[in-house]
């Protein structure tokens, strides 16, 4: 079997499981995977910057929540219907990617994670200012009456699994088309030595900054998702918390590969599910896995399956 | 169903046998009344509480929890209900929307709670409430958000237990400007628990011919307050203050400091030191000063045998602390209403003869059908009227003075003063 036929064998093979297990799981999990299915968007998006174009990020809520709202407050206060109120929060993530990008590609290491923090404490503080509009840190429900998209509804759990599994596939097999282009082996370059590749003639300005805003458009369009299927906006999720979360996730599941995001959503998602039902210091426990995670498998998990087993895993 | 009707091999062990057979001769002996008994559900009753275990709400969940556990225990002893004993399951939401609508999908799909109940964080109540909308489980909150009531959520989310900011802000207005003086500056935290403050506030003392002349916001991030005191305008009659957060300790010493001996009237929300200790060094000043109470924090010297049976189930002081630890100061004016909440429950499911999650939407009826709650051990915070059209209940607000480094409570507003126009009518929304 050639490689190519490989991957696509593995990742249509995930794609195939996740949608038999739709009509096999009890409520609970199918609820919970269509989450881990929006959030692992979100990281995959988030990986695309840090795990393949070498940029941290300390401030992809910000993203996030431009999806979350522009689609939020579309609908709340222009009564946009569902689908095009999803398009202005992609619109919405595109143009704060560009413009964040844009002044945050002037600096470059800590200094790129420092300002991308301030940007995400910028937008959340924006957010809780401009309350009248968004109800600041309480957030606002968004109907279920209008949660319709194409005619189908997305309250339903069987519906809303099968649109999350949908957006799952569309960043998964996007961001995996875009790693084997030219463009995304560029990225992979500037990752493992920036002066070489500007050496070679690329724009690496250029790249950078187009891995910016498809990173951020991607984790904008989970925001929008993630409203939509789930029915509320609010301010905590453009809080720093959920900027540090995706990097975790990606870091647990493998920074730099196609399924490790969607590896360490599930597990740290389990890790809290399960550990919360037993104990109160349930963050402890989680604190303990990742470390132990970090010390024995430092390239995450889908990393070391790389290492160890597949090494032909994008 | 039997072995003969279907293809599918039964199996049946020794012991499942035997407990059949043993039951089936113990029903057969006991009188007709105790067989009927035995013929409904043994099963316990599963309340779901959604607990801020974790984050920001972290202090008031302890307590939550302390005054849920303290009625269930008593509504068990006194038989249960529909005879039938209730069980809590807990889980921590991380006082986190996200978390909180993921906690009330696993009660309702995977421990399958009959309802769920106890978020007290507004932003955790709208995060969770469509789901419990969707998935049709009653969600029972004690929040005192005006969230419920504005018409924001759904049918299946109530607040029977607790009185909302909008009707409490209300309350006040008469006696601030009667007794403090007409023209208020207000000082509240930046974000929309602080909004609401300022646009019910203004709008009341406006219609009671008062003045609102200053309006300082507080961004949440701030940790010092100094720069915002010299602001207050000069002609204050009255400082309104209301805090939340790490900050509010710090906030109030320094509001001490700035003014002196020299202050305007002072009348704040018990928010801004709720769970906190009025005897802390540093609060010296705020003796003479007023405050706004759900639920009277010392005993007051015509205790009713309410609050006395509350404290007593509860373990609570005379001063509102553990029995155990009288440095451990509880939330007095929110947890009450859990253990309202828990005793409308009671009422609800046992007016819809509740038997399983079938009859959820019994329930539902059952307590918007529920008008009057008479002051009493189920509900000592005062005698409350419940208005099932908004899922709202209202009831009587306390004012109280810090004397002598206690709270007495001068004035009680009535519930007339609390009432405003309903904004919704959930009754109009299907089950």
């Amino acid at each position: 079997m050639s490689e190519t036929a490989r991957i696509l064998a593995l990742h249509a093979g995930l794609v195939a499981l996740l949608l038999v297990l739709n009509f096999v799981l009890p409520a609970y999990p199918q609820g919970n995977l269509a989450r881990i299915m929006v959030l692992a968007s979100y990281a995959i998006g988030y990986n695309v910057l840090f795990g393949y174009t070498g940029l941290l990020s300390l401030g992809h809520a910000m993203f996030f929540a431009a999806g979350m709202y522009g689609m939020g407050l579309s609908m709340r206060h222009l009564g946009f219907p569902a689908g095009p109120a999803l398009l202005a929060g992609l619109g919405a993530g595109a143009a704060l990617s560009l413009v964040v990008g844009l002044l945050a590609l002037r600096t470059a290491g800590v200094a790129f994670m420092i300002v991308t923090l301030m940007f995400a404490q910028a937008v959340y503080l924006a957010i809780l200012l401009f309350g009248k509009y968004t109800r600041g840190d309480e957030g606002f429900v968004i109907p279920q009456a209008d949660r319709v998209l194409a005619g189908i509804d997305l309250s339903d759990p069987f519906n809303r699994y099968f649109v999350a599994l949908a957006l799952f596939s569309f960043c998964l097999f996007s961001v995996l088309w875009l790693i084997r282009r030219p463009a995304g082996r560029v990225l992979v370059a500037i990752r493992e030595n920036e002066e070489r590749a500007r050496l070679l003639g690329y724009d690496v300005f250029a790249h950078k900054l187009g891995a910016v805003v498809a990173s951020g458009t991607i984790s904008a369009l989970a925001g929008a998702f993630y409203g939509l299927l789930f029915g509320y906006a609010g301010a905590s999720f453009a809080a720093v918390q959920y900027s540090i979360l995706p990097l975790l996730w990606v870091l647990l599941g493998g920074a730099g590969t196609i399924i490790g995001p969607f590896i360490g959503t599930l597990f740290m998602f389990y890790l809290i599910d399960l550990t919360s039902g037993l104990t109160s210091a349930y963050m402890l426990i989680a604190g303990v896995a990742l470390v132990l995670l970090t010390l024995f498998a430092p390239q995450g998990l889908a990393g070391e399956l790389r290492k160890r087993l597949w090494r032909w895993l994008p | 169903m039997s072995a003969a009707d279907t293809s599918k091999p039964v199996s049946t062990s020794r012991r499942k046998a035997l407990k059949t057979l043993a039951a089936g001769a113990g029903a057969a002996a006991l009188p007709m009344w105790a067989r009927f008994a035995q013929a409904q559900s043994s099963e316990p009753i599963r309340i779901g509480f959604q607990k801020h275990a974790t984050g920001i709400g972290a202090a008031y969940g302890r307590w939550y929890d302390r005054t849920t556990q303290a009625a269930v225990k008593l509504i068990n002893e006194a038989g249960g209900i529909n005879g039938r004993p209730v069980e809590i399951i807990t889980e921590d939401d991380g006082t986190d929307p996200k978390r909180g609508a993921e906690v009330v999908e696993k009660f309702a799909t995977q421990y399958k709670t009959d309802i769920v109940f106890g978020t007290l964080f507004s932003h955790v109540v709208i995060g969770s409430a469509p789901r419990a909308g969707e998935l049709k489980i009653p969600y029972f909150v004690v929040s005192e958000g005006h969230h419920v009531a504005s018409g924001a959520l759904n049918r299946w989310t109530l607040q029977p237990g607790i009185t909302d900011v909008k009707s409490q802000v209300q309350a006040m207005a008469p006696f601030v400007k009667e007794n403090l003086g007409k023209k208020v500056t207000m000082i509240f935290p930046d974000f929309a628990f602080g909004h609401d403050h300022r646009d019910f506030f203004s709008a009341a003392m406006k219609a009671q011919g008062g003045e609102i002349v200053g309006l300082i916001a507080i961004p949440p991030t701030e940790t010092s307050f100094t720069r915002y005191f010299p602001k207050i305008p000069r002609e204050t009659e009255v400082i309104y203050h209301v805090m939340v957060g790490p900050g509010v300790l710090t906030f109030v010493k320094e509001m001490g400091e700035f003014f002196g001996p020299s202050s305007p009237e002072i009348f704040g929300f018990i928010d801004s030191l709720e769970a906190v200790d009025l005897n802390s060094p540093g609060l010296e000043f705020l003796d003479g000063t007023y405050f706004w109470e759900g639920y009277p924090r010392y005993v007051q010297p015509d205790q009713t045998p309410y609050d006395r049976f509350y404290r007593a189930a509860v373990g609570l002081d005379e001063n509102g602390a553990a029995l155990e630890d009288p440095r451990d100061v509880a939330t007095m004016a929110h947890m009450f209403g859990c253990w309202e909440t828990l005793h409308v429950i009671k009422q609800g499911m046992e007016a819809a003869d509740y038997q399983g999650p079938a009859d959820r939407a019994r329930l539902i009826e059952a307590v918007e059908a529920i008008t009057d709650m008479p002051h009493s051990n189920e509900h000592p915070q005062g005698a409350k009227l419940f208005n099932g059209r908004t899922h709202q209940v209202f009831g009587p607000q306390y004012i109280s003075k810090v004397t002598g480094g206690k709270l007495l409570v001068t004035h009680t507003a009535p519930i007339e003063d609390t009432l405003y126009p309903d904004e919704v009518d959930y009754t109009t929304q299907p089950l």
